[in-house]
């Protein structure tokens, strides 16, 4: 009845005491001990942004502890993950990054999740001399005079205009309708994509639809928009819980058209929600698709389901900030640990293989066309279509 | 606008299944139950399981749902209520339980259950056109489930001598204790109905919205806002409510598609209760 996952976490309560058992079959007392944080949504209708965050940096924690650790500066250090849930809550969000800069004394954060956390973070991420890598999309948190935070994934508005531009030019897209949950980040998003689907010479037929979040029944919200006959439904900053069901509403009221988001999503949930209707679906993906993955990221496959359970798609857009933070130390050296200012000066040119890919493309800090610094990492920009039960990738693109 | 129709239909009708059990425990102790979302949640989890992973009949769900749900309602009233409700008399107390037993609840169903949002597939597939509306079977289904449900409470509730008894328990503890009822071993019944009915609410919905382990507080959101409309611990309350509430989302949705919908369900319900504080059944004495 229940899967491996469920029952540790039923008997260990918490992954946490999971992380200690995962990280020590691996871990070496001779070695140092390299802290980083993860502080992010993981309790909610949103936990699966903060937990995915969780998981994967546990599980790339786990794989370098068994390895023997990471040489960083000539010493060997063993990785612990302190994870604090932010319970999409700034405030929360405030005390949990005190209390990872300050009674921790970490200075690498891997998140937020969303615009309003990751934004009430900063002034303690700045005046504690750390850096966060969050998942919020919001150009102000990454460009001058920020220079804290880095962007952890793909915007919506560096993806948005490519699959647009991609579906006008291969399935004669003309008209779209964009819905988004009623929070700043969704809407943020939506009038990224709006500005973007004008820019292409799209018509926009619908810009204003939104539904509340814990939102169950989409019928409502989705009767108006495909009364608008668009081509094209975009949905933006949709959680992976919302967006299956927005699919199956749509084509259950008989709507044929196509449907896209620009956020990352689980092909087991589409699967599950929406079925067959889900068939067609356009998302942003992460290095998961078997047609682009390394055999790197085979093994951070199986690694990810033995501490969780199961895999998650939303991962393979996850996967990178932790191999970035450290490859990035082992550049600058040790005493970067703790001065961010020299993480920074080797942040310019650094430049590794992607471990996760196989399109030989490298793993570095970009957007700077977008942020006037780089403070983006190279996340590829995988598009991906879902399609009987599993996602197929579609192109792969980069920021810059 | 025929859409618009069957969809406020639609979420009336399970709302007010969702109400139901909430105002019911309300009636009989007293108790704000802030964890009834969470029932739910834990109602659909249960139906995912036994329906969707274990590929066992739908109604086989339902069951073991509505026994699952009803040693919770059982254990939470018989371990953590009652004491309390008998040590203390300060309203709060009971309120603070029921909070804490919501987060307990949540918690307990992130971890076992995971953060992923979990469907199966649908009971009944095909679409029904009803003039320009278009009436998945699945929904169908789920309306006429509900309909029955609320039905077959409504008659328990007037016709049967336990049902007499909880409606009596409702009125006026002190004089059905004077009568003979049994209130420890009543409210323990109510308030595993509560527990049964929004389990089965989410049991049912399971197949057409699915369920995460953070959908709890919402449901409990909206029913408040049911009960509140209907008037606390009214019967007929709750079912007005939930049809008020899915007809009021429905509309809002199709006329106002910016976010206002529940701004002014919110403005509405101030001005509303301000003005008929005990809702549009409840008395004003309680």
């Amino acid at each position: 009845m229940f899967n491996r996952r469920s029952v540790l976490k039923s008997f260990a309560v918490g992954s946490l005491s999971a992380l200690a058992l995962f990280a020590s079959t691996g871990g070496h007392a001779a070695n140092k001990t390299l802290k980083i944080g993860v502080l992010g949504v993981m309790s909610g209708s949103a936990a699966s942004w903060g937990l995915v965050n969780r998981y994967c940096a546990e599980t790339t924690a786990g794989l370098i502890n068994a390895g023997g650790g990471i040489d960083i500066g000539g010493d060997k250090y063993d990785i612990e993950i302190i994870a604090i849930d932010d319970r999409n809550d700034p405030k929360v969000a405030v005390s949990g990054a005190e209390r990872l800069a300050y009674e921790e004394g970490i200075r690498y954060i891997i998140g937020p999740n969303i615009d309003t956390t990751a934004a009430a973070i900063v002034p303690v991420v700045e005046k504690a001399g750390a850096m966060n890598f969050p998942y919020a999309f919001s150009k102000d948190l990454y460009t001058p005079p920020r220079s804290n935070s880095v962007l952890g994934m793909i915007a919506s508005y560096q993806a948005g205009p490519v699959i647009y531009k991609h579906l006008m030019e291969n399935e004669g897209v003309k008209r779209v309708a964009f819905v988004s949950r009623n929070e700043s980040d969704s809407l943020n998003q939506r009038e990224e994509g709006v500005a973007a689907a004008e820019r292409l010479g799209l018509e926009v037929v619908s810009a204003s639809d939104t539904y509340e979040a814990g939102t169950t029944d989409f019928f409502p919200v989705i009767s108006r928009i495909v009364g608008g006959e668009p081509d094209l439904i975009v949905l933006s900053g949709v959680a992976p819980s919302d967006a299956p069901l927005i699919i199956k509403s749509a084509r259950e009221l008989g709507y044929q058209g196509l449907i896209s988001t620009e956020t990352a999503q689980d092909a087991k949930i589409l699967a599950e929600v929406a079925g067959d209707a889900a068939d067609g679906f356009i998302s942003v993906g992460g290095a998961s698709t078997e047609s682009i993955r390394t055999a790197e990221m085979e093994a951070f496959i199986e690694a990810y389901k033995a501490h969780v359970g199961e895999w998650n798609d939303e991962a393979g857009t996850k996967v990178y900030a932790l191999d970035i933070i450290l490859a990035t130390l082992q550049k600058a050296g040790a005493a970067a640990i703790d001065d961010v200012g020299q993480f920074k000066a080797a942040m310019a040119d650094l430049q590794v293989p992607n471990p996760y890919v196989n399109d030989g493309r490298s793993l570095q800090y970009v957007g700077s066309s977008y942020f006037q610094q780089p403070r983006q990492i190279s996340v590829p920009m995988v598009v991906n279509v879902y399609r009987d039960g599993g996602f197929e990738t579609l192109f792969v693109g980069s920021v810059e | 606008m025929e859409q618009v129709i069957v969809n406020g239909i639609y979420s009336g009708v399970q709302y007010a299944l969702i109400a139901l059990g909430l105002t019911l425990i309300f009636a009989l102790m007293n108790v704000l139950n802030f964890a009834h979302g969470q029932m739910y949640v834990l109602g659909a989890f249960v139906t995912y399981y036994i329906y969707g992973v274990l590929g066992m009949p739908f109604f086989v769900g339902l069951l073991a749902t509505a026994a699952t749900l009803c040693l919770v309602g059982v254990a939470f009233e018989k371990l953590l209520f009652r004491p309390v409700l008998r040590r203390s008399s300060r309203e709060e107390s009971s309120m603070l339980l029921a909070a804490g037993t919501a987060l307990l609840l949540e918690s307990l169903i992130l971890i076992v259950f995971g953060e992923k949002h979990r469907g199966v597939p649908s009971v009944a597939s095909g679409v029904l056109r009803i003039g320009d509306a278009y009436v998945p079977y699945g929904r169908l289904l789920v309306i006429v489930l509900s309909t029955l449900l609320i039905v077959a409470f409504i008659l328990y509730m007037q016709y049967t001598r336990p049902g007499r008894a909880l409606r009596a328990l409702a009125q006026d503890r002190e004089a059905a204790q004077l009568q003979g009822v049994d209130v420890d071993f009543y409210s323990m019944i109510g308030f595993a109905m509560g527990a049964v009915l929004a389990g089965l609410s989410g049991a049912m919905l399971v197949s057409i919205s699915g369920v995460n382990s953070g959908l709890g507080t919402w449901i409990s959101i909206k029913a408040f806002i049911m009960v509140m409309i209907g008037g606390a611990g009214v019967v007929s309350g709750a079912i007005i409510g939930g049809l008020i509430l899915g007809m009021l989302e429905s509309f809002g949705y199709q006329f106002l598609p910016g976010g206002e919908t529940y701004l002014v369900i919110f403005i509405g319900l101030i001005i509303f209760l301000s003005l008929r504080p005990q809702g549009l059944m409840g008395k004003p004495w309680g």
